[in-house]
């Protein structure tokens, strides 16, 4: 038998695996921001990569582009998953739109991204839909909407990826505030359905959702594959900018990308900063607005505007999957055909070698770090049990870090200390740099399952004479193996998504489906974009399908287990 | 007789299953008591009443509040206020705010802020208006959520095991200020409860159910 370690070692592991990254990276990128990159022959202190970060003429462009499309995004998600939820909740409506939601949140950031793209071009099919009766268009019109400098279409791709994240987090989170009873006595003093959801529960539900809204707000200012495909290019936002630099192959612009990547955490240390501003105006301005006791009867066009954008954002993930299926297949598509001529295997026939050997890379990758992730957060949840410990706010903030860090700051860094250090990129820095990502996500989706646990169970197995371990091993973890493949489900889609960490931590030798789809973003070639699209969506989605399923089959003779 | 509120008739449905089945009326100024064991479907009933029934049941029979059908209607336009256990005074806003909240809309801001201090100083709570509601005592936080469903101008009350979080002693001082204002206004009262003190205390009628 094996004993459980008196010391904490999966939590004091954990924290490592956590905490080590990002503090190598945010070093590796202090040091070549000052000038000190000895594998590049730099040795510093100096200011000269930022004193030609100033001299990049696109600099203030790409700033304001990374804060203006990032807070946009993030206000616009927020704001509809909280117009959607005051208008429909416990409705049959929202019932459909929740069911409708939810399977897209597995799906690639670049493979959303991309069915968006194959949607709104002008070859796509809304112009498709409406040429030529209505248009008159029978080419394509040069219309720039996708990469439009504004970054319009950026702003789309990543609302459509974030509401369905937000509407499930808040659905999730509701389970914990007395929502009906609130809103019952709102709408009995004479409130309209939306104004009595804003008063009464929303403000308890943001104090439960602040951390992912956090989330959704550092990541889209500094979203990289998403504005590869969506965003402006010339200039870029700034984050795609520091991943051209670091691609380059002159190592000297590795300095730059550093200082680039500092700027970066700067820029979105000053959005969270303006965002906790907003909120703190908005508290104060809503306070007011209660006070006068508008009751916001005729709220029905605000209901319809809810569920409209909510319908638009499904249909647009759902079209944009169905776009993808159909390029891969298509054999000659002219516009303003809706559908092409034939159907063909001769894409799929074509990338066949290129993307089975991504794919085995990507399951190799995700397999391994889901592995290690679930490992240790299984030892630290049961280590907190033995302990008697509970998870605080702090640590919930720990868990949260490498979510809310920018990427793009300390990735680049990543790579400069591994060149410093003479180690070589490859496979294993991606598969750490990918458990920095997908241990919170784990520890997210099991923290719930496990403590609601119910703990006379073990109770019982002790007074039955069962050792902890036994507990744990032939009573906890069988009762609880439905979240638990959901949580590998969740860890799998996350590592599967990633595109920075295996492209900075691999060095672009690393190979996953992702990066070879991103890759095709600049060719144009929508059929390889297509099965690349598809075969990383359903690398993504398929482990959760297993994950309904096996619970199903293993305990299908076991009826109080199959409703958990 | 067009006055109070009436229940005719009422029978509600949970995916076709009979739950509850009433047929009363509840005079203004009066009290009517319905008891029973927990699950036989009282709160139910009291979100039927209201509007905010969930799309699991269904509703039979006519509601009537002065003579206006209110079945048609959504909840914020049924003038029927609620009373919970808790108080659920919103914790972001303070006494005074949850008060505005409550008060019918019109008024200057000075008028506005006249009204609730007097209805603060109707319950003995004189100055309260800037306190943070989670200060208060539990007896405080029921007569805050009293006026403030009686501030919205209701034309009936409903109760829904209104005095059950309180302790012995309070719980008669409350329940005898909640009968009071609302005999005072003249408001039908529906009252839920399992407690026989409750029923007794109300004087009016009681229905058993269950």
């Amino acid at each position: 038998m094996i004993r459980f370690p008196r010391l904490p070692l999966f939590p004091l592991l954990t924290v490592l695996f956590l905490l080590g990254p990002l503090v190598a990276g945010l070093w590796g990128t202090l040091l070549p921001a000052f000038g000190h990159f000895p594998a590049g022959g730099h040795t510093g202190p100096s200011l000269d990569p930022f004193r030609a970060l100033w001299e990049w003429p696109g600099l203030s462009d790409a700033s304001r582009l990374s804060l203006v499309t990032g807070i946009v995004s993030a206000l616009l998600s927020l704001a509809i998953t909280a117009l959607i939820l005051a208008g429909w909740t416990g409705t049959r409506g929202f019932r459909v739109l929740e069911r409708l939601l939810s399977p897209f949140l597995s799906v690639p950031h670049a493979a959303a991204a991309f069915g968006l793209a194959f949607l709104i071009a002008p070859s796509g099919w809304i112009a498709r839909l409406f040429s030529p009766w209505l248009t008159g268009w029978e080419r394509p019109p040069d219309l720039l909407i996708l990469n439009d400098p504004w970054g319009l279409s950026l702003i789309a791709g990543m609302v459509v990826k974030e509401v369905p994240f937000l509407l499930l987090m808040s659905i999730a989170a509701l389970g914990q505030i007395d929502g009906r009873r609130r809103m019952a006595l709102s709408q009995s003093m004479g409130y309209g359905r939306i104004k009595a959801w804003m008063v009464a529960i929303f403000p308890a539900l943001y104090a439960h959702i602040r951390l992912p809204v956090l989330v959704v707000l550092t990541w889209a200012m500094s979203v990289v594959d998403v504005a590869v495909i969506l965003g402006p290019s010339t200039p870029p936002t700034l984050s795609v900018q520091i991943v051209r630099w670091m691609s380059d192959p002159d190592i000297g612009f590795r300095l730059l990308a550093a200082a680039a990547a500092l700027w970066q955490l700067v820029l979105v240390v000053a959005g969270v900063g303006l965002w906790f501003l907003g909120e703190h105006l908005i508290a104060r301005l809503a306070c007011r607005l209660i006070q006068t006791g508008r009751r916001g009867r005729s709220d029905t066009p605000l209901r319809v505007a809810g569920f409209a954008l909510g319908t638009t954002v499904s249909l647009s993930l759902l079209l944009g999957f169905l776009g993808l299926i159909i390029w891969s297949f298509a054999g000659f598509w002219s516009f303003p055909d809706l559908l092409p001529d034939q159907f063909t295997f001769r894409s799929w026939m074509r990338h066949r070698t290129g993307s089975l050997d991504a794919l085995g890379e990507t399951a190799l990758i995700a397999g391994v770090s889901v592995v290690i992730g679930m490992i240790l957060t299984i030892g630290c949840l049961e280590t907190e049990e033995r302990y008697g410990l509970r998870l605080t706010q702090r640590g919930m903030w720990l868990i949260y870090l490498p979510l809310i860090l920018p990427q793009t700051a300390f990735l680049p860094g990543l790579q400069t200390l591994l060149l410093n250090l003479g180690l070589g990129m490859g496979r294993l820095p991606v598969i750490l740099a990918h458990l920095v990502f997908v241990l919170p996500y784990l520890r997210l989706s099991l923290e719930g399952p496990w403590s609601a646990w119910d703990r006379r169970q073990a109770t019982v197995a002790k007074a039955l004479g069962a050792t902890p371990n036994q507990i744990l091993w032939r009573v906890r973890l069988p009762m609880l193996l439905a979240p638990l493949l959901t949580a590998t489900a969740v860890g799998v889609a996350v590592s599967v998504g990633q595109y920075l960490p295996t492209l900075l931590a691999g060095g672009g030798r690393v190979e996953t489906l992702t990066t070879e789809a991103v890759a095709l973003a600049s060719g144009g070639d929508r059929r390889a974009i297509g099965v690349f699209g598809l075969m990383q969506t359903a690398a993504a989605m398929l482990p959760f399908a297993l994950a309904l399923a096996l619970p199903a089959l293993v305990w299908r003779n076991r009826k109080g287990l199959l409703n958990g | 007789m067009a006055n109070g509120l009436h229940l005719d008739h009422v029978c509600i449905l949970k995916d076709g299953a009979k739950l509850i089945e009433i047929d009363t009326h509840v005079a203004p100024g009066s009290v009517l008591t319905i008891m029973g064991p927990s699950g036989v479907g009282k709160s139910t009933l009291l979100s039927a009443i209201i509007g905010t029934l969930p799309p699991a049941f269904a509703l039979h029979g006519h509601v009537r509040l002065k003579g206006r059908d209110l079945l048609p209607l959504p909840p914020e336009d049924r003038c029927v206020g609620i009373l919970f256990q808790d108080a659920l005074l919103f914790p972001h806003l303070s006494v005074g705010a949850n008060l505005a909240f409550g008060l019918a809309q019109g008024g200057t801001r000075a008028e506005r802020r006249t009204q609730i201090d007097t209805a603060l100083a109707e319950v003995g709570l004189e100055g309260f208006a800037d306190r943070d509601p989670e200060t208060l005592s539990g007896g405080q936080r029921a007569r805050v959520a009293l006026m403030r469903m009686l501030l919205s101008e209701p034309k009936a009350l409903l109760l829904d095991e209104p005095f059950s979080g309180l302790d012995a002693a309070l719980r008669e001082q409350v329940r005898a200020l909640v009968f009071d204002h609302a005999n005072a206004r003249a408001l039908p009262v529906l009252m839920v409860t399992h407690d026989q003190e409750d029923a007794d205390a109300a004087g009016g009628e009681v229905v058993r159910l269950g």
